[in-house]
C-alpha cells in the first residue's frame, strides 16, 4: 500500500474535520488543523525514508477512472514530486503554526488552507495530465476566499487578481493539453502516454502546444510578464497564505512547465529558448530592482518572491540537466526562505506594529523589541541573498554553472540579480530592524513577544534551509536520478551532470 | 413516402405502454388538483408540502415506469423514439422537476401551490415527450405543451407586475418563434413528404436547395429561441428576472435538457445530410456553420453580458446563455462522439441552476434577493444555503471535481477532436476555454457577496425549510458525485 497518495487524502479528510471543528471552536479548528499538516508531512517524510530514486515515474496508484475519454486515476512519484511533496508538508505546517492567531471563522479558514493544500500534493503526485489539471484548478478557488476574507491590504483586489490570473493560465493549459489530445487521437491523457503522441507531431504542433501550456503554467510561476499578479496577491493574503503562496502555489507553475510543458513538447522548448531566458532574465533583474525601492516591507518580500522565480524559469528555460537540477533545488530552497520571510514581516512585525512602511519601522529598535525576529529576518535575508550555508547556495550556483555552459553572458546577466537580490535584502532588514540606535525611540509599552506557534515555525523553517544548504547531496540525488529518465533525457541537451 | 404506411390500427395497448411515464404525470396532476379542491381548505399549512408530495410521487412513478421500459425502440408507429437519449433526458427532466417540487414548500408567495404543482407535472409531461418525439408534429406539440405551461408558471406571482412582465414577454417572443419554427416544420414536411425524423434525413439528401435553407434557418430560429442562444435571448434576463424563482429554474433546467434532446435528435437523425461542416475550412453548408455562429454571439453576449449585472438573477440569465453557447459547441461535436458529452453538460448544467435559483427562492421567503447585495452575509444567515451555494456557483463556473468542469471539458475535447484547430469549431472551444476565466470573475462576484461579505445590519436569519433544504442537498450531492465519477452518466451513451 503505497504511503504518498495518503498526504493527499488526509489533507482533504482534515479539510472537512477541520471545518467541522471549527463549528466548535477556533481552538478545535487549528488543533485539527495542525494535526493533519503534521500527519501530512509525516508521511511525506516517511516515504522519503523509503524512498529508492529510481530513473522514471514510479506508480503509485493506478486504475481506470473515465474510460470515455481514456483518463485514468494515476499517481506516481520521482525524486522531483518527491522534493516538492516534501516542501509542502513543511510549508504547511510553518503556514498552520503561524495562522495561529485567526480567530475568526478559524474553522472555514483551516479548511480552505488544507483544501489548498490537498490540490497542491495532488498535482504534485499525478501522472495523468487531467488529473494534474483537476488539482491544480481545485487549488485555485481557495485562494481567492483565503485572501478576500482574512487578507489586509488591497484584499478584494487582490483576490480577484491572483484568482483571474491562475485561472486564465490554467485556460490557457487546458487548451494546449486538449489540441494535444486531440491531435494524439484521444487515446488517452496519461503523461508517458500523451509525450509517446507527441513525438509524432509535427514541429508547428509542438511549438504551439508548448506555447500554449508553458505560458499557462508561467503565470501561476510568476514569470515575467505576467508576474503583476505576485506582489500585489502575497501582499494582500493573510501571513499563512502569503507563506503558501509564494512557497508552494508558485511552484506549481514551476513543475508544471517543467513536467507537462518542457516533458511533453520539448521540440517547443528549442524553439522558444532565447525568448524564455530573456524574459527569466528580465524577470530577476527587473523584479530585484523594484524590490529595492518598495516602502512596504511586505511588497519587497513579494517581488523577491518573483526575482527568485526567475531563477527557477532561468534554470528550466536553459534546460540542461544541471540547470533543471538547480531548477528543482531553487524550487525547495526558495519554498522555505520565501516561508520565513513573509512569516517575519507579516506575522511578526505586522502583527505587533501594525505597520509595515520601513520608514515608520525604521524609527522603531525593533531589534531589542522583537530579538528573536530580528534573529530570524536576518537568517532568512541570509538565506534569500544565497549565503553559502543555507540553501539558496547551492541551488542558485548550479543554476549559474548550468547557463554559464549554455552561454557566459546569461550568467553575467543573473549574478547582477543576485547582487540586486544582496542590495534589496540588505535595505530591507537593516532599515527595518536596525535603524533606530538611540534609546529615546523605544515605545511606551513593549511589543508582544514571539509566541511559541511562531517561534516553533520559524526554527523549522531554518533548520531545514540550513540543512539542505549544508548538505544538498541527498535532494541533488533524487532529483538527478528522475532526469535520468527517457522523457527527461530526451528533452533536456547539453551539458553533463 | 406514405407516413400511414404502417398499420393503423396500434391496440390501446400498445399506446398506453409507449406513453405511461406520461400518463402517470398527468394522473399526478390530476390528483394534485383534486386533493387540493377537496381537502385543500382544511389542510392549510401543508397545501403546498402536500401538493409536492404528490406532485414527485408521480415524477417518481414516470421515472420509474420510463426506466423499467429502458430503450425500447420506435413506438406508436414512430412516433416516438425511445432511445438512450429519450430515457436519458425523460429522467433527467423528471428529477430536475422533482428537485424544483421539493422548492415549492419553501416559496411564501403562491396562493395556489397545488395549481403550480399541477403545471410542473404539465410541463414535464410536454419534456417527457419532447424528449422522445420522432416526429415533426408531436414534437411541436410537446413544446407547445411544455411552453404554455412555462409561461403560466413564469406569470405565476400575482404580487408582482415584474412576473406578469415577464410572463408576457415570454409568451411574445415564444409565439413568434413557435410560428417561425412551425413554418419551418411545414416547409420540411413540404419538401420531404415525410414528418418522420429518421426518415427526413433519408429523404432529403440531395444537397440544400434554397428553400430548404430558409426551412433550416426557421427550425433553427425555434431552437435558439427555446435554448436562449443569441440572437434569440432577448426574453431570458427579463423572464429570470421576473419569475418566481422555481418557475427560472424549471425553464433554466429541464426545459432546456429537453430541448436539446428534441433538436439532437431533429439535427443529428433527422436532418445529418444537411450538417454541413464547422470543423474545416472551407465550412461547408449546412446548419452547422448556423450553429457555430449562434454559439460564437451566445459566448459573448452571454459571458460579457454578465459581467455588467448587479442583479442575481440576471447575471445567472446571462449565464445560462454563455452556457448555452457551449452546449451549441456541444451539438456541433455529437456527430463525432455522440450524445454522452451534451446530455452530461446539460444534465449537471440543470442541477447547478437548479440549485442556484433554489437558493434564491429560499432567499426570497423573507426578504427580497434580486441585487447581488441581497446575497451579502449568506454565510452567517444560513450556512447551508452557503454551502450549496458556493458548489452550484463553482460547478457553474467549471472548478473541479465538480460537474461542471467535467462537462465542459467532455464538449471541449469532442470538438477539438473533430478536427483538432483546423476549423473553426476548435477555435470556438478555445474561445470558449477563455471566457470560462472570463466568467469566473462573475460567479466569484456572487460568492464574495455570499461568503466573504458581512451581512447587512437589518439581515436577519433565513432558515431553510425541510424540504426546499433536502432538494438543494441531493443538487450538490450530485453535482459532486458526478463530476467525481463522470462514467456513471457517460457509460449509457
Amino acid at each position: 500500500m503505497p504511503l504518498l497518495p495518503w498526504t493527499i487524502y488526509l489533507t482533504f479528510a482534515g479539510a472537512l474535520l477541520a471545518w467541522l471543528a471549527g463549528r466548535q471552536s477556533s481552538g478545535a479548528a487549528r488543533a485539527v488543523a495542525l494535526a493533519t499538516a503534521l500527519a501530512g508531512w509525516g508521511v511525506a517524510l516517511a516515504a522519503a525514508a523509503g524512498f529508492t530514486p529510481a530513473a522514471a515515474l514510479v506508480d503509485l496508484v493506478n486504475c481506470p477512472w473515465i474510460p470515455q475519454l481514456g483518463i485514468r486515476y494515476h499517481l506516481a512519484a520521482d525524486g522531483i514530486s518527491m522534493t516538492l511533496v516534501v516542501l509542502t508538508g513543511l510549508a504547511a505546517t510553518a503556514g498552520i503554526l503561524f495562522s495561529w492567531n485567526i480567530e475568526e471563522r478559524a474553522g472555514e479558514f483551516f479548511a480552505l488552507y488544507l483544501a489548498l493544500i490537498g490540490g497542491v500534493y495532488g498535482v504534485f503526485l499525478s501522472a495523468d495530465v487531467f488529473l494534474f489539471f483537476v488539482f491544480y484548478e481545485i487549488a485555485i478557488v481557495p485562494k481567492y476566499f483565503l485572501i478576500a476574507k482574512w487578507g489586509s491590504t488591497n484584499r478584494e483586489y487582490g483576490a480577484m487578481k491572483l484568482v483571474l490570473y491562475s485561472f486564465a493560465g490554467s485556460a490557457l493549459v487546458l487548451a494546449g493539453v486538449l489540441w494535444a489530445y486531440a491531435a494524439s487521437g484521444g487515446a488517452g491523457f496519461g503523461l508517458a502516454q500523451l509525450a509517446a503522441a507527441a513525438g509524432n507531431f509535427t514541429p508547428a504542433q509542438q511549438t504551439g502546444m508548448f506555447a500554449l501550456v508553458f505560458t499557462g503554467f508561467a503565470v501561476l510561476a510568476g514569470m515575467f510578464p505576467f508576474h503583476t499578479w505576485a506582489p500585489t496577491g502575497h501582499v494582500a493574503a493573510p501571513t499563512g497564505a502569503s507563506m503558501l503562496l509564494a512557497g508552494v502555489v508558485m511552484k506549481l507553475g514551476a513543475y508544471g512547465c517543467l513536467r507537462v510543458g518542457i516533458g511533453l513538447f520539448p521540440a517547443g522548448l528549442e524553439f522558444f529558448q532565447p525568448v524564455l531566458i530573456a524574459l527569466a532574465l528580465i524577470g530577476i533583474v527587473y523584479a530585484g530592482l523594484v524590490a529595492l525601492v518598495q516602502e512596504d516591507l511586505k511588497f519587497v518580500i513579494g517581488y523577491s518572491s518573483v526575482s527568485h522565480m526567475g531563477f527557477v524559469m532561468l534554470g528550466l528555460a536553459v534546460a540542461s540537466p544541471r540547470a533543471v537540477s538547480g531548477a528543482v533545488l531553487q524550487m525547495f530552497s526558495h519554498g522555505v526562505i520565501a516561508g520565513l520571510l513573509f512569516a517575519v514581516v507579516g506575522r511578526m512585525i505586522y502583527e505587533r506594529t501594525h505597520t509595515r512602511q520601513i520608514s515608520a519601522l525604521r524609527a522603531l529598535p525593533l531589534f531589542r523589541l522583537l530579538p528573536f525576529a530580528a534573529v530570524a529576518f536576518v537568517f532568512a535575508g541570509l538565506a534569500s541573498m544565497g549565503m553559502p550555508g543555507f540553501s539558496g547556495f547551492p541551488a542558485e550556483l548550479t543554476i549559474l554553472v548550468g547557463a554559464w555552459q549554455f552561454s557566459p553572458l546569461v550568467t553575467l546577466a543573473a549574478v547582477v540579480g543576485v547582487l540586486v537580490a544582496a542590495a534589496f535584502t540588505l535595505r530591507a532588514v537593516q532599515l527595518s530592524f536596525f535603524g533606530a540606535t538611540s534609546e529615546k525611540a523605544m515605545p511606551d509599552h513593549p511589543l508582544p513577544p514571539v509566541t511559541w506557534p511562531e517561534k516553533t515555525g520559524a526554527l523549522l523553517l531554518l533548520a531545514a534551509t540550513v540543512f539542505v544548504g549544508l548538505r544538498p547531496g541527498f535532494l541533488f540525488h533524487w532529483i538527478n536520478t528522475a532526469l535520468e529518465s527517457p522523457l527527461f533525457q530526451a528533452a533536456l541537451k547539453g551539458g553533463a551532470l | 413516402m406514405n407516413m400511414l404506411a404502417a398499420s393503423t390500427t396500434g391496440s390501446y395497448a400498445e399506446i398506453a405502454r409507449a406513453l405511461a411515464p406520461e400518463a402517470a404525470l398527468v394522473i399526478g396532476a390530476l390528483l394534485v388538483l383534486g386533493f387540493d379542491l377537496f381537502a385543500g381548505k382544511r389542510a392549510d399549512g401543508l397545501r403546498a408540502v402536500i401538493a409536492a408530495l404528490i406532485g414527485i410521487a408521480a415524477l417518481a412513478g414516470a421515472a420509474w415506469l420510463a426506466a423499467w421500459a429502458g430503450p425500447s425502440g420506435f413506438a406508436l408507429q414512430r412516433a416516438l423514439d425511445i432511445d438512450r437519449l429519450a430515457v436519458g433526458a425523460r429522467l433527467g427532466a423528471y428529477a430536475l422537476s422533482a428537485l424544483t417540487l421539493l422548492l415549492l414548500p419553501g416559496s411564501a408567495r403562491l396562493r395556489h401551490p397545488a395549481e403550480y404543482a399541477a403545471i410542473i407535472l404539465f410541463a414535464t409531461t410536454g419534456f417527457s415527450l419532447m424528449a422522445a418525439a420522432n416526429n415533426l408534429l408531436l414534437g411541436f406539440l410537446a413544446i407547445e405543451l411544455a411552453s404554455l405551461s412555462l409561461y403560466i408558471l413564469v406569470g405565476f406571482d400575482k404580487t408582482r407586475p415584474d412576473s406578469a412582465e415577464a410572463g408576457l414577454k415570454y409568451f411574445l417572443f415564444r409565439g413568434m418563434s413557435a410560428a417561425f419554427m412551425l413554418f419551418g416544420f411545414s416547409l420540411l414536411y413540404g419538401l420531404s413528404g415525410t414528418i418522420e425524423l429518421s426518415m427526413l434525413g433519408l429523404v432529403l439528401r440531395g444537397g440544400p436547395s434554397p428553400v430548404l435553407l430558409v426551412a433550416l434557418v426557421m427550425v433553427l430560429v425555434g431552437f435558439g429561441f427555446k435554448v436562449a442562444a443569441v440572437p434569440f435571448h432577448l426574453w431570458a434576463p427579463d423572464a429570470y428576472q421576473g419569475a418566481p424563482a422555481s418557475a427560472a429554474a424549471l425553464v433554466a433546467s429541464a426545459s432546456k435538457l429537453a430541448g436539446f434532446a428534441f433538436f439532437l435528435r431533429l439535427l443529428w437523425p433527422g436532418l445529418h445530410s444537411l450538417a454541413g461542416d464547422a470543423a474545416a475550412f472551407p465550412l461547408a453548408t449546412g446548419w452547422m456553420p448556423v450553429v457555430a455562429v449562434l454559439s460564437l454571439g451566445s459566448l459573448f453576449v452571454g459571458n460579457l453580458g454578465a459581467l455588467a449585472q448587479s442583479n442575481v438573477r440576471r447575471l445567472l440569465a446571462y449565464s445560462a446563455i454563455a452556457h448555452a453557447g457551449v452546449m451549441l459547441l456541444g451539438i456541433i461535436a455529437a456527430g463525432g462522439a455522440g450524445v454522452g458529452p451534451l446530455f452530461y453538460y446539460a444534465a449537471t448544467y440543470g442541477l447547478a441552476t437548479v440549485g442556484a435559483f433554489g437558493v434564491v427562492s429560499v432567499v426570497e421567503r423573507d426578504a427580497p434577493c434580486q441585487s447581488l447585495t441581497d446575497l451579502a452575509g449568506l454565510w452567517k444567515r444560513s450556512p447551508l444555503l452557503a454551502l450549496t451555494l458556493f458548489v452550484f456557483v463553482l460547478s457553474l463556473a467549471g472548478v473541479p471535481p465538480l460537474a461542471g468542469f467535467f462537462g465542459k471539458f467532455a464538449v471541449f475535447a469532442a470538438v477539438l477532436k473533430l478536427n483538432g484547430l483546423g476549423g473553426p469549431a476548435g477555435w470556438l472551444a478555445i474561445l470558449a476555454i477563455a471566457f470560462s476565466a472570463v466568467a469566473l470573475y462573475y460567479y466569484l462576484a456572487i460568492l464574495k457577496q455570499a461568503l466573504v461579505a458581512d451581512p447587512a445590519k437589518d439581515a436577519k436569519r433565513v432558515p431553510a425549510p425541510v424540504l426546499p433544504a433536502l432538494s438543494l442537498v441531493l443538487c450538490a450531492a450530485l453535482l459532486l458525485v458526478l463530476g467525481v465519477f463522470p462514467s456513471l452518466v457517460l457509460r449509457w451513451f
